[in-house]
């Protein structure tokens, strides 16, 4: 990726980030974050892990955000006003976002060098790289995350069940309700 | 440099403009079709100062639904309700559009060609992880549908933008599980290599196309392509009867345009990959670069551009083939409701995707070792 290209992609990342949490109405924040993501996707790709790239925008862009916008009509959030002023949380907030920003400069201070760094390998980035340490080095981590999804489904399932009708109200023609009655 | 940033430019803008008219002659395929299938007339009447009818030609509609209608929508009011996010709603209609159009610039429609030095495959973006970039296209798409809903300020447009997300969301799964099969199948995420592994013969006369190896993908791709373009049977984003027209309901002139134009170019879309996937792309049966081999044997032979030409003329029969195929289901079939929607995607479609997918990771490892 040329230089100019990371510059442009990194202010547009940042830009969009700022704002996800600068705008007052919630669907704006979102679209932002969407276009965050978008980028970061690009960058992904840009820099060799096209994998990567391509997962972050297929998972996080054409699925999970798309969850996001539905709990914001779900929740029916209209702009908002002003923003929730407490005095705890401000300071709290601070504490965090100080913390996070002297993590940001010590790993940026001490950061190992690029120049003696070699080119990518050959295939890196690839589905196939990615599979074979995905299936190999890490098989452990990746079958428990799965096993973890796995959990939350089976979760939400149970959360979102209705409990069986009795026997005569179901005879009694109640339509029978699926996961995405909406 | 020059010389390759046109042709990259060339090659964008050719597959772009082939698809923006087959996605507009598809309106006049639907318009005339529709009536044939109903036993109408169907649009015959505008023409250019008559001139048709003085040469005696029958009057089929042409100047109606290509030259009147988009000079009526173009030239009709730009209407924002009130209360509308007045932003989100112009947007969102090209929010639709982007993504749909982008997806065709990994679609291969034609084999190697060498014009002026330059060896270039007949594909706009020729690179190795084509599928993955279909599917994430197609996973962005569900966006400006979903905005028009919201934006519209209205409540029957936002039933239609929910229902027509959730309804992305739960095919997209089915469709990708049927494109993850035909990667495995094929063992490459390029469109073109899967293009090229569908050359050939079976048993001296069966052409290789994937619909032999993977004829449930196939049935999974056709119907989750369908419901992504959410058109009849699966329209129920806009059903008329209930919710006006959905997720545009609030739009009209230019913009209502480009959404109506984002269904057919998905119409479009899904025919193409279908062909590509299953029907061997540009592949014509028993033609080879240096010509037919007929079953018997006999050798024809031909120019290898010849041979290009009619494997861009092959994938073209087929892909509006598959179109004309969206538009006869389109006007048989009755909507579904919607928990028969839901059912069929999640509980026949999904279960049957992961199972063909099963299947085909047993045999190709099988076949591997």
């Amino acid at each position: 990726m040329p230089l100019w290209l990371f510059i442009f992609l990194a202010a547009l990342a940042v830009l969009s980030a700022l704002g996800v949490i600068l705008q007052r109405n919630a669907v704006h924040c979102l679209m932002a974050l969407v276009l965050t993501l978008l980028d970061i996707a690009v960058m992904f790709i840009g820099l060799g892990a096209v994998t990567v790239g391509f997962l972050q925008a297929i998972v996080y862009v054409g699925a999970i955000m798309v969850l996001f916008l539905f709990v914001i009509w779900l929740l029916n959030l209209q702009v908002e006003d002003r923003p929730p002023a407490h005095l705890a949380l401000k300071l709290f907030g601070s504490i965090g976002a100080a913390a996070l920003v002297a993590e940001l400069c010590t790993f940026v201070v001490k950061a190992p060098s690029t120049a003696g760094l070699s080119r990518l390998p050959a295939g890196f980035g690839s589905i196939g790289s990615l599979a074979e340490s995905l299936f190999t080095d890490y098989l452990i981590a990746f079958e428990m995350t799965s096993l973890l999804l796995l959990v939350a489904v089976i979760g939400a399932i149970a959360l979102a069940r209705r409990p069986a009708p009795a026997r005569s109200e179901s005879a009694a023609a109640m339509p029978e309700k699926q996961i995405g009655s909406l | 440099m020059v010389t390759d940033l046109v042709i990259a430019a060339i090659r964008a803008i050719v597959m772009l403009l082939l698809v923006l008219n087959l996605s507009a002659i598809l309106l006049w395929f639907e318009r005339k079709g529709s009536a044939l299938i109903q036993d109408r007339i169907g649009a015959n009447r505008a023409s250019v100062l008559g001139v048709g009818a003085r040469l005696g030609l029958p009057n089929l509609g042409i100047v109606n639904t290509l030259l009147a209608d988009p000079i009526k929508m173009f030239t009709k009011e730009d209407f924002v309700p009130d209360g509308a996010d007045r932003l989100l709603h112009g947007l969102a209609p090209f929010l639709a559009l982007f993504p749909v159009l982008v997806t065709f610039a990994v679609v291969p429609i034609g084999d190697t060609v060498t014009i002026a030095g330059h060896r270039f495959d007949l594909v706009a973006a020729d690179f190795s992880d084509a599928a993955l970039y279909v599917l994430a296209s197609i996973g962005v798409g569900v966006y400006g549908i979903a905005l028009g809903g919201w934006a519209s300020n209205n409540r029957l447009a936002l039933l239609g933008g929910i229902r027509a997300s959730a309804q992305m969301i739960s095919y997209e799964i089915a469709m990708g599980l049927a494109i993850i099969a035909v990667v495995a199948t094929y063992g490459t995420l390029s469109l073109q290599t899967m293009v090229r592994e569908q050359g050939g013969v079976w048993f001296g006369w069966l052409p290789r196309w994937g619909v032999m190896l993977q004829p449930i993908a196939f049935l999974l791709l056709l119907i989750a392509g369908m419901a992504e373009s959410k058109r009849v049977p699966f329209d129920l984003p806009e059903s008329e009867s209930e919710l006006v027209a959905g997720y545009y309901t609030e739009y009209s002139g230019g913009k209502q345009a480009v959404f109506m134009l984002t269904d057919f170019a998905e119409v479009t879309l899904v025919a193409m990959l279908i062909t590509t996937f299953f029907f061997g792309g540009w592949q014509v049966p028993w033609l080879y670069r240096d010509g037919f081999h007929l079953p018997g044997g006999a050798l024809v032979p031909i120019p290898y551009w010849a041979v290009v030409v009619l494997g861009v003329i092959a994938f073209w029969i087929k892909t509006i083939f598959f179109c004309c195929l969206q538009i006869l289901i389109r006007w048989t079939m009755p909507r579904f409701r919607y928990d028969q929607l839901m059912r069929l995607g999640w509980k026949l479609l999904v279960p049957l995707g992961l199972l063909n997918l099963v299947a085909t990771a047993i045999v190709v490892v099988m076949a591997g070792s």
